[in-house]
């Protein structure tokens, strides 16, 4: 296999495994408040994502590393063109790391309330914009090969909108859905109860996605020149249903799995359709990004893989570890009795 | 302003941002480490209080650390495209690198660590700490080496286009950045040293605040601190070497030398004045002192800022004193850390100087200083190549911004960076101050 064809497939199991794992992430802080009726239980979910949320957060950075590393025109183009938007997620990331940080090291009430808004909004922020950023990538930008003939607002468009509501009532579900096995009585109880109230939402978002995304991207021609990958979309709407059958029969585990697999197929749809471009361009073809015109070095790519090969497994590994050490469910006795809990 | 030197503003900004929190985490991540080594050997349960506390004021200032750490890899791309199209091939890698091998470990084990030590035997609780604080080492390894490239590039050579890879092995070796490495990584061990021993003195001179405990924290980072201020000096001055071999410029900038001459000596006062391109005022020479300082020769020849082209000089000024001001920094804070380990040998004879003390806790700032303007004697002496020799800083900024994004975002870092700046530094003089036992003041 071609090398560059190897790092489009990491680049995206990296963007993949991120929203996976940040997903959760995110989604819970976001409906910190609706899951966590008092100070105690609201500190609950803080504590289900401390000990993850730093190691989550990196498969960010990982995916940013590699598209720079193994694609660099592509990382200099990406970051340069969507600079505000870029700016808006970098903001919410860094407020939110501090927020788990900070909510517990003061007492005042104002004090909690305030960072526990930060964690609520940082969880929305990030889950929009990276939505609208993947819309506006499946759709294409406005670039020529003198550089980049877009706006702002012209991000915004109806179809990358949706494509960051989907992003939003995905990862609530996510979020909800960890919430339910990470949390125990009352508290998981409400988060499932979430979760199902999110479900009608998710799949309507979701259709809607599948069926406008024909009429704006150009993603379509690859599944018909190879129709065995409708096999990924297919799989997409299947897990989803799955979160719903697994919900109503009391499996919140299994419907969590559900979920990861829906965020990683949805995913994989988005980027089945891209390939081979990284970012195309919505006004000349010619100026598309492509994994071939904009990667490294053949040298280049070659050491990459071979680090990636290496340690990407042993991340998987001790990840998973850690994953089972903390596999407990949290509850207010255990944080309130633990001096280092945040 | 326009586009470049907002840029330019910016990251400078955001860096030295960063390298508040940086270097503190370097240093801190290895002495906790050790004295939660020292729990696990002895079990003796103060090493585990020192430990937690040490270790509480290692994690609010490792989330600043953190959260800005991921500015700087997003701005290369954001503010700096065409500087990363035209050296990704090469500069990408270790970022990806320490992304993968470093960045994950600390990430991940930090939160073993944290949320830990009630679920994993103590060996792994130990492993943990120690993994946090190698990976952080690591990383620092790794991105240090990427600057070191920019600083002197090797293994690659100039093709389609741009600055191609050629050498890997190469670039993992460059001198200069393993240099380079070895002088931020003692410098960061140097703060972690001073800040323990700076809150420490701080308790000494409260009789109350359990002596025992301070006493033994300032023994083991005096200790630790006096290796650490040393090895500064030493790798710094190897350093020096590397830069006259590989950055004439930089060199004469930070000296101010503006004659080639031989045997040149070294002058204890003077000011440059970089546009009449002579110093208006020097007194005090030491024959041949510079000659040694950067040859190890007393006739070795220094190049002067009149060899290189105008347009290739770095600022002289800046350079020049932030410079003197690290070396005098550095030679203050070895006198502090020898003084400081001789006195805290014995216990009882530190309280018996409480000027040393209260000295102490108003050094604490001055390794951080220390640590910032070396990097501006770094980056500036390297102006005005961002990759140097090859690519100039004017020519590696993006093309698609406007000043206007650039004002707003460089607005809103201030602003949010100047917000949590405070509030970490409220945090941590506050549970600095609470000392250990202090566990539940808060939550």
């Amino acid at each position: 296999m071609e090398l560059q064809v190897i790092w489009f497939v990491l680049w995206a199991v990296l963007w993949a495994v991120y929203f996976m794992l940040d997903g959760f992430v995110l989604g819970a802080g976001m409906l910190q408040a609706v899951v966590g009726k008092t100070d105690a239980e609201r500190r609950v979910v803080i504590n289900t994502l401390g000990p993850v949320w730093d190691g989550n957060e990196v498969w960010l950075i990982t995916a940013g590393g590699a598209t720079f590393a193994a694609f660099p025109t592509t990382y200099a183009l990406m970051f340069s063109y969507l600079y505000t938007a870029l700016l808006l997620l970098l903001f919410s990331l860094i407020v939110r790391g501090v927020a788990f940080e900070f909510r517990g090291k003061l007492d005042g009430p104002g004090w909690k309330a305030g960072w526990d808004r930060a964690i609520q909004v940082t969880g929305f922020l990030p889950a929009l914009l990276f939505g609208v950023a993947f819309g506006n990538i499946f759709e294409g930008l406005p670039m020529t090969v003198d550089g980049y003939q877009g706006t702002f607002f012209g991000l915004l468009n109806p179809y990358a909108l949706l494509t960051g509501v989907l992003f939003v009532v995905l990862f609530l579900q996510h979020g909800a859905l960890y919430l339910s096995v990470k949390t125990a009585g009352a508290m998981a109880d409400r988060s499932a109860k979430t979760a199902n109230a999110l479900w009608p939402a998710v799949f309507f978002v979701a259709a809607g996605f599948l069926v406008y995304t024909p009429f704006a991207t150009n993603l379509l021609g690859n599944f018909l020149s190879v129709p065995a990958l409708f096999a990924a979309p297919l799989l997409a709407v299947l897990s989803l249903v799955a979160v719903r059958v697994f919900s109503a029969k009391g499996k919140p585990f299994h419907a969590f799995f559900a979920s990861c697999a829906t965020i990683l197929l949805v995913v994989g749809t988005g980027v089945i359709g891209l390939f081979p471009n990284l970012i195309p361009s919505s006004i000349d073809p010619a100026a598309s990004l492509t994994i071939y015109n904009s990667s490294s070095s053949q040298y280049t790519l070659r050491i990459m893989t071979v680090v990636a090969f290496i340690f990407v497994p042993i991340v998987i590994a001790y990840k998973i570890w850690v994953y089972r050490i903390f596999r407990e469910r949290v509850t207010v006795e255990q944080v309130t009795g633990d001096p280092s809990a945040y | 302003m326009d586009v470049l030197a907002l840029s330019r503003l910016q990251f400078a900004v955001t860096c030295m941002f960063h390298f508040i929190f940086v270097p503190l985490t370097l240093g801190l991540s290895v002495l906790v480490a050790w004295m939660e080594t020292r729990y696990v050997r002895t079990g003796d349960e103060l090493y585990l209080k020192m430990a937690k506390f040490w270790g509480k004021l290692f994690l609010i200032n490792f989330a600043l650390g953190v959260v800005t750490g991921i500015t700087m890899e997003f701005q290369f791309g954001m503010n700096w495209a065409e500087f990363s199209k035209y050296v990704g091939d090469i500069f990408g890698a270790p970022l990806a690198i320490e992304a993968t091998v470093a960045f994950f470990l600390e990430s991940v084990f930090i939160g073993v660590w944290i949320f830990g030590w009630e679920k994993v035997s103590r060996k792994v609780h130990l492993m943990s700490i120690w993994i946090v604080a190698i990976a952080t080492n690591v990383s620092g390894l790794v991105i240090i080496l990427a600057n070191g490239w920019m600083q002197h590039p090797v293994g690659y050579v100039i093709r389609n286009g741009r600055a191609e890879m050629t050498d890997f092995l190469a670039v993992l070796t460059n001198p200069y950045g393993l240099i380079k490495f070895g002088h931020q990584i003692t410098s960061g061990y140097a703060v972690g040293a001073f800040f323990i021993m700076g809150v420490s003195a701080w308790h000494l001179l409260r009789k109350h605040d359990n002596p025992k405990f301070f006493r033994e924290s300032f023994r083991i980072a005096a200790a630790f601190g006096l290796f650490a201020t040393l090895a500064v000096a030493f790798v710094g001055d190897q350093s020096a070497l590397e830069v006259v071999k590989t950055q004439p410029a930089k060199f004469a900038a930070m000296e101010s030398v503006w004659e080639t001459q031989k045997g040149a000596p070294m002058h204890l006062f003077m000011i440059p004045d970089s546009d009449g391109g002579h110093n208006h005022f020097e007194t005090i020479a030491i024959p041949n002192m510079l000659s040694f300082l950067a040859t190890h020769s007393f006739d070795g020849e220094v190049r002067g800022l009149k060899s290189i082209p105008p347009d290739e000089r770095p600022p002289v000024l800046p350079v020049f004193i932030s410079f003197r001001t690290m070396v005098a920094i550095g030679s203050y804070l070895i006198l502090m850390a020898l003084i400081g380990f001789l006195l805290s040998r014995k216990a009882g004879v530190l309280e018996k100087y409480p000027f040393f003390l209260k000295l102490m806790v108003f050094t604490i700032p001055l390794p951080y200083l220390a640590n910032q303007l070396g990097w501006v004697v770094a980056e500036m002496g390297r102006q005005p190549w961002v990759v140097y020799g090859v690519l100039k800083t004017a020519q590696g900024v993006s093309k698609s911004i406007t000043a206007g994004q650039v004002f707003g975002s460089l607005a809103g870092f201030t602003l949010l960076y100047g917000f949590l700046g405070v509030v970490d530094i409220y945090l941590l003089v506050k549970y600095a101050k609470a000392g250990p036992g202090s566990d539940r003041a808060a939550h």
